[in-house]
């Protein structure tokens, strides 16, 4: 199997990742996070505005698997991974979310950044914003563990 | 902006009959994941997220992504600002920084308890834990500030 396709494997399979609708896009080893509307992300129906839970999730999961895409990349080192190749999930050990704008009921994206990797640890920067790139709703920044317990 | 009660939209919901709080039907995401409102007053929040297999984010341990539980911290927070004694009628998430202690257990609710310890003019700032059955054995914790608007306060 490629790294691509474990990826896409990995995402079908997770149910939250399912629950909230996010889909990736992928340009060379850069993934893109859609988190295409629904009424059920809303947290003030009167504005109405997404829920920032499902905003800080979205960013969350936008960084875990940009992770697993990047292992999964360097293990098959330009060629395919066995069929049984199961990636580990990342864990957040401390994020801090910044809200910059309200979320409007319309599709949200994501990239995410590794600053730092280390051996057990990632420094993650995680922008999402609307329909203007420039025009962050929200960013986080965090550190995750790779693989192992805590 | 639409005159609403924004305590009441938080702090009411439809009771569920097992009799464990109600469910958070003003907010359709919170609602849509099941969080329910045990108690809220005076600046304290106390939610609670029963297990949904639909949060789960990693299905190899069956535990519930992080991000649920940060949703659930994010809701109490909000919930802990609008019940203080500042009149509070609108409120939004400008931070939250959560700790993630401990992975929750599966099948395990979690319990979120927030308690909201200042509100400035514009600001408010929140704490909250989030934890199955001991308070000492955290999950995650969080610490958040938030844009509030007061009700002006009436001259005499």
């Amino acid at each position: 199997m490629s790294a691509p396709d474990i990826l896409d494997r990995l995402a079908a399979s997770i149910p939250y990742i399912r629950f909230l609708g996010i889909v990736f896009e992928r340009r060379g080893d850069e993934l893109t996070a859609l988190m295409p509307y629904k009424p059920d992300l809303i947290g003030n129906p009167l504005l109405p505005a997404l829920h920032g839970g499902a905003t800080g999730a979205f960013l969350e999961i936008t960084a875990v698997m940009q992770i697993v895409s990047d292992t999964a990349l360097a293990d098959a080192a330009g060629g395919d991974l066995p069929e049984d190749y199961a990636p580990v999930i990342p864990k957040p050990i401390d994020i801090t979310f910044d809200y910059l704008r309200s979320g409007k009921p319309r599709d949200t994206y994501a990239r995410a950044i590794v600053q730092r990797r280390g051996r057990r640890v990632a420094n993650m920067r995680i922008e999402a914003w609307q329909e203007e790139r420039a025009k962050l709703i929200a960013a986080a920044h965090g550190n995750f563990l790779l693989g192992g317990s805590k | 902006m639409p005159k609403i009660d924004l305590q009441k939209r938080l702090t009411e919901g439809k009771a569920d009959g097992d009799g464990i709080g109600n469910v958070l039907t003003g907010l359709p995401h919170s609602a849509a994941m099941g969080m329910r409102i045990i108690s809220a007053d005076q600046g304290e929040a106390l939610l609670m997220l029963p297990y949904n297999p639909d949060l789960v984010g990693d299905v190899v341990t069956g535990i519930l992504g992080g991000g649920a539980i940060t949703a659930l911290l994010d809701t109490c927070c909000g919930t802990a600002v609008v019940t203080t004694k500042a009149r509070v009628i609108s409120t939004a998430t400008l931070d939250l920084r959560i700790d993630y202690m401990r992975p929750a257990t599966p099948g395990e609710a979690v319990y979120a308890h927030a308690t909201c310890y200042r509100v400035a003019r514009s600001v408010a700032f929140v704490r909250a834990l989030a934890y199955h059955d001991d308070r000492d054995r955290p999950i995650a914790t969080a610490a958040a500030a938030f844009i509030v608007e007061r009700k002006a306060e009436k001259k005499e």
